[in-house]
């Protein structure tokens, strides 16, 4: 079965390399484009992993990432937060969110196919 | 026994004389005729009884004016003296007693006065002796004071109670810059001696500063200073560091520190005062020019890897292809224009970090003019100077670029005179020298402006480019043809002109101002009330209103508040307090001649609900005095409805007690007090300075109700509420 992934980020830009990364990579691949309606998606779609980015209009990814976290239902959903905010209180604040993993813009493509692999594969 | 029960017993002693051995002499006689003889005595007594009566009646009146003008000249005639003379020995020396009454009066005021001259010869030569060593004295506090007001850090000394004994002139500027009032009160309300520092830092953070000091202290720690940051309640963010004043140690410590023997305990402290509020802003904001440069970058970054490293794909078909082609360039293009953004916006943020101060271009000018001039012999002239440019510059180096310039221009130019101009261009200073006369080459320029500066023998290590350089400028040659003129252009960075802290304001300038009062140390805590405190170590505001008429409660207002303050017996003439005050009402010819005081005078003055909060910020923790203090005190008290601010400190009125002091003299207005006490008042009748002289008055008074054993506060205002005058209604 093809795992589902969301890609979440309010710019344009980064969404057309991300989509077409994970594609290829053969996973079926949604967008939402600000905090609320990541939250709305994740809970009809249920993806497997969600990138999440941390900047973003109406819901911010920390808020996205702790109501999905405290949601047991949703237990399953893998979150790798991607985030402009370099700093290591910023990083310590995404995975006390509950984020699973947290990699700083800019990054390197391959090592996010990577990541994503990975964290799919856990299970 | 008082003087009037005297009068009246020797009234009846005299009665008694003149009847009594008459009726004594008639008793007998009747006691010894018997019958007939008694009915004889009566028939020749009877018809001349009236007549006797009559005589000694009228001679009863004779001896009572006898006795009365006797008692008058002699008896109260003493009384007035005694005052007289008390003044004489006391108060005011040059008072001497008008030679009336009878003779032997006279005599004894004749006497007396010689006394004085006698005394006055004798205390002339001590007090000449003790002049000489108070002036030593003084001079090593006008040192003390020089090098105070020199000093362009704030300085506030204060005591443990957090009474300001001591501050210089830059803090009482920069105290002024915070004031909530600074129209009416001008800082005078936050800072003055005896005043508490607490007004304007929060008690706790200058408690904890303390704690920390003694802690240092107890640990023997070098330098026991405590530093902390606070915002003020205007905003201004002020850096401060105190450290303590510490008592004599009691033994000669050995070496540089103090024994364990010799505990040194802190008596006070003293607060050196930074306002960095404009130094955080340009902090801030270079901090949120590195954090635009980084974070918002990074997002950027992000998405032109992420789509270069899909480009690397090869089956990525043709339109895909120019998508990510696109995300490229546009984010490319939007980092260049967040670059620029951030370039401009804090072009001052990111220039070098050498030290410039911030000055009037127009000052940096001239002293180059002086220098060129003094240094080379060459004529200088402006042309076209901005006389509001302020400039950030290393005046030094840059003096000696200029200079160097001039002076190459001068060797190998043969110019004969230079020109300035300076004027403006955003955050830019454009400053030109200018010459008369061909311009050299590129190459020429290239060379002065790259070889070390060498002017008259002074050799520097820097060349003109490192100057400039220095000063994230510029610099280059221009040509003005139409002229026949060359000039070199620098560019520097301009400043934001700084408001000036304006140090002369509020000073009078005939004398010099009291800054610090040392017996301030020995003040207790405020454990006992004031009532119990001694009136000559409280702190007092003498006050004095002028007015549109004399009754407030049919509509007449305040139109002028002056006043200054006392402290342990002196007068702070420069802590003063003086406004005109709109009454928001006609103002009564007679009362503009009285007061001198004009309407045009009041018009746009702030009203009462502007200046009582001021006022009473001045007056807080104060005793308050005036002279007939129920009448300006009945003003104060009506508008306290639409203030909400109560005057309920206590208040002193120098009229009762002047007439406590002095229950015989005839006048107790503030001039004739004035005139007793030899003070001179300036004649004019201002609130400011009848404050003054009431002050004056009170400073007087205290030692004369001393003597009377009137010496707290509660002994004065009980005596003042048993004189006569208290018992007036206003």
């Amino acid at each position: 079965m093809t795992k589902k992934i969301l890609i979440v980020d309010d710019e344009q830009n980064i969404v057309i390399s991300l989509e077409f990364l994970m594609k290829r990579e053969g996973y079926e691949v949604s967008i939402a484009g600000d905090g609320e309606e990541a939250v709305a998606r994740i809970r009809r779609e249920e993806p497997d992993l969600v990138l999440l980015d941390v900047m973003m209009p109406r819901k911010s990814g920390f808020e996205v990432c702790q109501e999905i976290k405290s949601d047991p239902a949703l237990k399953a959903v893998r979150i790798l937060m991607l985030t402009a905010k370099g700093r290591d209180t910023e990083v310590a604040k995404g995975l006390a969110m509950g984020a699973d993993a947290y990699m700083t813009k800019p990054f390197s493509t391959k090592e996010l196919v990577e990541k994503v692999r990975a964290m799919l594969s856990e299970r | 026994m008082p003087a009037r029960s005297r009068f009246i017993l020797a009234v009846v002693v005299l009665g008694l004389l003149m009847t009594g051995p008459f009726l004594l002499t008639a008793a007998l006689i009747w006691a010894e005729t018997e019958g007939a003889g008694r009915d004889a005595l009566l028939q020749t007594i009877a018809p001349h009884l009236p007549l006797g009566t009559l005589i000694t009646a009228a001679g009863y009146a004779l001896g009572v004016v006898v006795v009365r003008n006797l008692f008058r000249q002699y008896v109260q005639g003493f009384e007035r003296l005694g005052e007289q003379l008390r003044l004489m020995l006391g108060t005011n020396r040059n008072f001497r007693v008008e030679p009336s009454g009878p003779p032997e009066v006279r005599a004894v005021i004749s006497v007396a006065n010689e006394l004085a001259q006698q005394r006055d010869v004798m205390m002339d030569d001590v007090e000449a002796q003790i002049e000489r060593a108070k002036a030593r004295v003084e001079e090593e506090k006008n040192r003390l004071a020089a090098l105070m007001s020199e000093l362009t850090q704030s300085v506030v000394v204060c005591n443990l109670d957090g009474r300001i004994l001591l501050y210089n002139n830059r803090a009482r500027a920069q105290f002024r810059a915070l004031s909530e009032a600074p129209g009416v009160a001008g800082g005078g309300e936050l800072i003055g001696l005896g005043r508490s520092i607490y007004t304007v830092f929060e008690r706790n953070l200058i408690a904890h500063a303390l704690e920390t000091i003694q802690q240092r202290l107890r640990r023997h720690a070098v330098q026991p200073v405590s530093n902390f940051v606070t915002t003020t309640r205007s905003g201004q963010l002020i850096r401060v560091q105190m450290s303590p004043v510490l008592s004599a140690p009691e033994a000669p410590a050995e070496g540089g520190e103090g024994g364990e023997g010799s505990e040194r305990v802190a008596t006070g402290f003293i607060l050196l005062l930074d306002n960095i509020t404009r130094d955080f802003e340009s902090e801030s904001r270079r901090d949120q020019m590195i954090h635009t440069l980084t974070e918002g970058n990074r997002a950027s970054l992000a998405n032109v890897r992420a789509a270069a490293e899909m480009l690397d794909y090869p089956d990525l078909q043709g339109e895909l292809r120019e998508r990510f082609s696109k995300v490229i360039r546009d984010e490319v293009q939007s980092m260049s224009a967040r670059l620029d953004g951030a370039a401009t916006e804090f072009a001052d943020a990111l220039k070098s970090r050498w030290p410039l101060e911030d000055m009037l271009g127009a000052d940096l000018v001239a002293a180059a003019q002086r220098r060129i001039e003094t240094l080379l012999g060459l004529p200088t002239k402006e042309d076209e100077v901005d006389p509001c440019l302020w400039i950030k510059v290393d005046s030094f180096s840059l003096l000696q670029a200029l200079t160097y310039l001039a002076s190459r221009l001068s060797d190998e130019f043969e110019v004969r005179e230079v020109r300035f101009r300076l004027s403006g261009s955003g955050r830019l200073v454009h400053l030109d020298l200018i010459w008369s006369g061909q311009a050299m080459s590129t190459e020429t320029v290239m060379s002065w402006e790259l070889e070390p500066m060498r002017i008259a023998g002074e050799n520097s290590p820097l060349a003109v480019r490192d100057v400039i350089d220095r000063h994230g400028g510029e610099m280059w040659l221009e040509r003005e043809k139409v002229r026949h003129r060359a000039f070199f252009r620098i560019l520097l960075p301009a400043a934001v002109p700084r408001e000036e802290l304006d140090l002369g304001a509020g000073f009078k300038s005939e004398s010099r101002p009291e800054y610090y009062d040392f017996d301030l140390f020995s003040w207790a805590d405020r454990a006992h009330a004031l009532d119990d405190r001694l009136l000559a170590e409280l702190a007092y505001t003498v006050f004095d209103t002028e007015t549109t008429g004399l009754n407030p409660s049919e509509g007449d207002e305040i139109v002028q508040i002056g006043a200054t303050r006392v402290l342990n017996g002196k007068l702070l003439r420069q802590e003063s307090f003086e406004q005109l005050v709109d009454p928001r009402r006609p103002m009564p010819r007679p009362a503009s001649e009285i007061t001198g005081i004009t309407p045009d005078m009041l018009r746009g003055q702030p009203p009462i609900e502007k200046v009582l909060p001021a006022f009473h910020a001045f007056a807080a923790d104060t005793v308050l005095v005036a002279h007939n203090a129920a009448f300006d005190m009945r003003f104060l008290q009506l508008k306290e409805g639409i203030t909400g601010l109560a005057f309920d400190q206590p208040v002193i009125d120098t009229l009762l007690l002047s007439a406590v002091v002095h229950p015989n003299q005839e006048s107790h207005s503030l001039d004739a007090i004035a005139q007793r006490f030899g003070l001179t008042n300036d004649g004019r009748h201002t609130a400011l300075a009848d404050a003054v002289v009431t002050a004056e008055v009170l400073i007087k008074l205290i030692p004369l109700l001393a003597e009377r054993g009137i010496r707290t506060l509660r002994d004065a205002r009980e005596a003042a509420e048993k004189t006569y005058y208290a018992r007036l209604k206003y």
